[in-house]
């Protein structure tokens, strides 16, 4: 027997050890072992999170299928369909930033041109510690941001995919551990989406794309454990990327697939030919076998154990009909790309790797794919939660000054412009750009030779999730949807990251269990199916955990793209209207940023959600802008109604002026009506007092309240309540504070 | 009248190209391959915006010697029409069909976003149906757009009436705030002594249709297309 060392060094447990010697029959070889080893790892077998995740009921009714593709299709029309997924690259971007982002964006990529899509766009959810201030810790939050944003600008600008829309956050609980969630969007004609399937015995098994190099050995391993003081030393396991090679892959792979003779194909992303080779097999109940010489390398004197594991980048397997070998490898070729044919499909099963003639591996493919042990990890709550619920956030002190608070909240990174990562982004090539990123609730595209278009929007509020997970979970998915609807969009389908601590720890896994229970509710509810996504454990340093974060990337349909909706306040005289279904006893205090910032408390319950009323709200919003009736739309979260407020009136450059009631806000305290976060609100705005009162008819038929506040115009915020100016800024202070705060703390010496 | 839009491994605003003269001008274009030996027969090439070769040793750098090129040159040097955008902007002051060169952006970062432009000549094939001091809106995506040239060439350009366009703000003025990428001169799109190659950074291509926050690009299209129909 191996020394137990050698096994439990690469993850694997002794249990799990005798369960291969089971399948083999005798002991692995040192390859085989190492195959085992990512291909059981939670990153790539989902161990811990399968049963979890068969709450999902298309994820259930996929797998009982036999349907788990690399990621999800909408149809769009008759003719297309949309493909997207997210997947996150948090383990390696918090040891090397650039790289870890920017491998995180080609590996989503990559699925999505895999399944014969177009990529046509893609967005970011990113969190990291604070970047404020003079400390070790904030100079190593900004180094990580700055990088990591320098990764995804560096590889989809070049890549020619626009990065469309995205989410910043900053909270202590990422210190060290940053989350970068990537998702990725294409087009495909449906009836030729490919598949990852190994079909057709003799067929041959073309390798395509880069060299394979000794990077990303085990990166997969790596993805499952925590980090640590030695994480430094994992740098070896975080892969390259190279957008260029990607880009070709990306035009070759098309005008391959074009030729009809691919019959199934897939990227090598985590745990490389061992997952490629292994998966393909098994979906097509068929056997390959490979020989490792065949495959091109970067470097000499690689072992089959390393060739193996490689996770290199840009490189694809595809199963080629016999006979037009030279065909397809003549398009790759012509992209100046590798194309070469290390093997064939075989009809025994078997995933067979040689190294000349020797066999160095051969297991069953099913083994490695279906076979991964899966656990049911115990789940506790944990301690703080009752601790942390038990507060009232109605008991915090009010602020002296409401303008303080605002510009305050206005200058959180936050809430504040996320312009100076945007602008680093190109989100305009390919031209179907029509929401850009700051101008709407979410990015807009429409889609070439038909009148439709997509809204595309990520969202996730870790701090709710903290509070309470199972609310937290529903949250995310309901404002993901709220501000697809705010464009205009009805939304149709969701992807998730979920980012989460240690699993093996029965409070983080109960975490992770309310919050899919969340999820999976509110996607039921609202009709948006997790058609795809990705399970990120073991994020935690020494220093403690993150909070639960999922990661909510919603798809929404726009049947006319010229019915849409943006942030900003248009005209002086426009008439603004609050339409709500909240319902929270502190009006949304409750974990809000608010208390965040100014009370230095992350505490007490989150907003409540009725996700009916939600519904009603969305319905509500979306007959308004396809009757075309709202000048302006933008959804109430983070910071509150004052900071919503706020952005609409910098995106407009012109200032508005409301009169509130303490009596239409349940008499709560001025903190809480402009600072609390209650879930289903939208502000709008309309033009004319016909179009108000149409408005509002349309509010009472869907059961929603809709509250006259004030009008657009003058160039100061004034918001006053029961006839007494709280709030009065300058529309020019409100935005250079908030359009300049981000800019400011990345330039500052540190 | 024919337009070509060459492809380069790395082009990623070729695409975008073609379909702005396919279907938003509606005239003839073909994709040109990068091995292609032979231009013949095109009126108008235009080499597009992207990342060609990756530009991983300096933008433009490797492009300039792909097969195509040669026959780009030719093409220029007869008199035939040529414009780079973006990255063939690059591509052109590598290869020495326009002076100058395009470094690095102040700041240092990429950046992507609407930026005005003045036109400063409106006798040229490139602009002949915009006006004198016209403003144009149109965005720019680049990391390494700074125009700089030696004084000698900067005072021939001017001299010459060969700066097309220069970023401004919203009212044509030269403010600081105005200038995206610390070009000098606020340079944004230069043309050679016979005004048949134009090159310039920013994207005409992404602000021809209405939708997508400008037409006002469109004006340069419909001016190198007026160029041909009456030449």
């Amino acid at each position: 027997m191996l020394p137990s060392l050698a096994y439990r060094e690469m993850g694997l447990n002794d249990l799990e050890y005798q369960r291969i010697e089971a399948i083999l029959n005798r002991e692995p070889t040192i390859t085989e072992l190492g195959m085992f080893a990512v291909m059981w790892s939670e990153h790539c077998g989902y161990k811990y999170s399968r049963p979890i995740l068969s709450l999902f009921k298309t994820y259930r009714e996929a797998q009982s299928q036999g349907a788990l593709e690399n990621a999800g299709v909408i149809p769009l029309d008759e003719r297309l369909g949309i493909v997207f997924k997210m997947e996150s690259h948090n383990h390696p971007s918090a040891v090397e930033p650039f790289q870890g982002a920017a491998t995180g964006v080609g590996g989503i990529l990559r699925d999505i041109f895999t399944m014969g899509a177009r990529p046509i766009a893609n967005l970011n959810s990113l969190r990291f510690g604070l970047i404020e201030g003079r400390s070790r810790k904030a100079a190593r939050n900004r180094y990580l941001f700055e990088h990591v944003v320098d990764g995804i600008a560096h590889y989809g600008n070049c890549v020619g995919v626009p990065t469309v829309a995205g989410e910043v956050v900053f909270n202590r609980c990422y210190d060290g551990n940053p989350l970068v969630n990537a998702m990725a969007v294409g087009v495909v004609e449906l009836d030729k989406i490919a598949k990852a399937r190994a079909e057709g015995v003799g067929n041959a098994v073309l390798y395509v794309g880069s060299s394979t190099g000794k990077d990303g050995i085990h990166g997969a391993t790596f993805a499952s454990v925590e980090l640590g003081p030695d994480s430094e030393s994992k740098r070896p396991n975080v892969q390259m990327g190279d957008p260029f090679m990607e880009k070709l892959l990306i035009e070759a792979t098309l005008e391959a697939l074009a030729t009809g003779e691919i019959v199934g194909i897939q990227d090598m992303g985590a745990a490389g030919l061992t997952c490629s080779t292994s998966e393909t097999a098994a979906k097509a109940g068929n056997g390959i076998e490979i020989d490792v010489l065949k495959v091109p390398r970067r470097e000499a004197n690689m072992t089959p154990y390393e060739i193996m594991l490689s996770e290199s980048q840009e490189r694809m397997l595809a199963i080629v009909r016999k006979g037009a070998e030279d065909r397809v490898a003549a398009v790759f070729q012509k992209w100046g790309l590798n194309a070469v044919v290390i093997g064939h499909v075989t009809d025994d099963g078997l995933l067979r790797v040689k190294e000349g003639d020797k066999v160095v591996a051969e297991v069953p493919a099913r083994s490695l794919t279906d076979e991964c042990p899966t656990y049911r990890l115990e789940a506790r709550e944990p301690e703080y939660i009752a601790k942390v619920q038990s507060f009232d956030p109605l008991t915090a002190l009010e602020p002296p000054d409401y303008n303080e608070v605002l510009l305050r909240l206005l200058a959180s990174p936050t809430i504040a412009s996320k312009e100076w990562v945007t602008q680093q982004y190109d989100s305009m090539v390919q031209t179907q750009t029509v929401l850009n990123p700051g101008q709407g609730d979410a990015a807009i595209l429409r889609i070439r030779e038909t009148r439709k278009g997509i809204a595309l929007k990520v969202d996730g509020n870790g701090r709710y999730c903290y509070l309470d997970p199972y609310i937290g979970g529903q949250i995310a998915v309901a404002e993901a949807a709220r501000n697809v609807v705010c464009v205009g969009a009805r939304p149709v389908a969701v992807t998730d990251c979920l980012n989460f601590a240690n699993p093996e720890k029965p409070t983080g896994f109960w975490q992770f269990q309310r919050v899919v229970e969340g999820i999976a509710f509110a996607t039921e509810a609202l009709g948006t199916p997790v058609v795809s996504g990705n399970v990120s454990f073991y994020n935690e340093t020494p220093e403690g955990a993150i909070y639960p974060t999922p990661t909510i990337g919603m798809l929404g349909i726009l049947d006319d793209v010229n019915q849409r909706c943006a942030t900003a306040f248009r005209d002086e005289g426009d008439i603004l209207v609050l339409l709500r279904a909240d319902n929270d006893p502190s009006g949304g205090l409750g974990g809000s940023e608010y208390l965040s910032l100014i009370h230095n408390m992350e505490a007490g319950m989150p907003p409540s959600l009725d996700i009916e009323a939600e519904k009603r709200l969305q319905a509500c919003v979306l007959e308004a802008i396809r009757e075309g009736l709202l000048a302006s739309a933008h959804d109430c979260s983070d910071g509150g109604l004052a900071v919503c407020i706020s952005e609409c009136a910098i995106a407009g450059g012109v200032g508005a002026s409301l009169l509130l009631r303490y009596s239409d806000f349940e008499d709560l305290p001025p903190s809480a009506i402009f600072f609390g976060e209650a879930q289903s609100r939208v502000l709008v705005s309309v033009r004319t007092d016909k179009q108000l009162r149409k408005l509002e008819q349309m509010a009472q038929t869907h059961g929603i309240r809709a509250h006259w506040l004030g009008s657009v115009g003058g160039d100061s915020l004034r918001i006053a309540l029961d006839g007494e100016y709280l709030i009065d800024l300058k529309v020019e202070t409100l935005a250079d504070t908030y359009n300049n705060s981000i800019r400011k703390i990345m330039s500052a010496v540190s | 009248m024919k337009f070509g839009v060459v492809q380069f491994p790395g082009s990623n605003c070729d695409q975008d190209a073609y379909f702005v003269l396919r279907d938003v001008m509606r005239v003839p274009v073909e994709y040109i391959w990068h091995q292609t030996t032979s231009v013949k027969g095109f009126d108008c090439i235009v080499l597009p915006g992207g990342f060609s070769y990756g530009d991983y040793l300096r933008t433009g750098a490797i492009a300039r010697f792909s097969p195509v090129m040669e026959a780009v040159q030719e093409h220029a040097a007869r008199g035939k029409y040529l414009i780079g955008i973006c990255n063939g902007f690059q591509i052109l002051c590598e290869s020495g069909l326009l002076p100058g060169a395009l470094v690095r952006n102040e700041g240092l970062k990429f950046v992507c976003k609407f930026v005005h432009l003045r036109v400063e000549n409106s006798d040229t094939p490139w602009t002949c149906e915009a006006k004198e001091g016209q403003i144009l809106r149109i965005p720019i995506a680049h990391g390494e757009g700074r125009y700089v040239a030696d004084e000698e060439t900067l005072a021939e350009l001017t001299g010459s009436r060969r700066i097309l366009v220069r970023y401004c703000d919203a009212e044509g003025r030269y403010t600081p705030g105005s200038n995206p990428n610390g070009s000098v001169n606020h340079i944004a799109g230069i043309a050679n002594e016979t005004f048949n190659v134009f090159g310039l950074m920013p994207h005409p291509e992404r602000a021809s249709e209405k939708i997508l926050g400008s037409a006002d690009g469109r004006i340069l299209f419909e001016s190198i297309i007026k160029t041909l129909r009456s030449g």
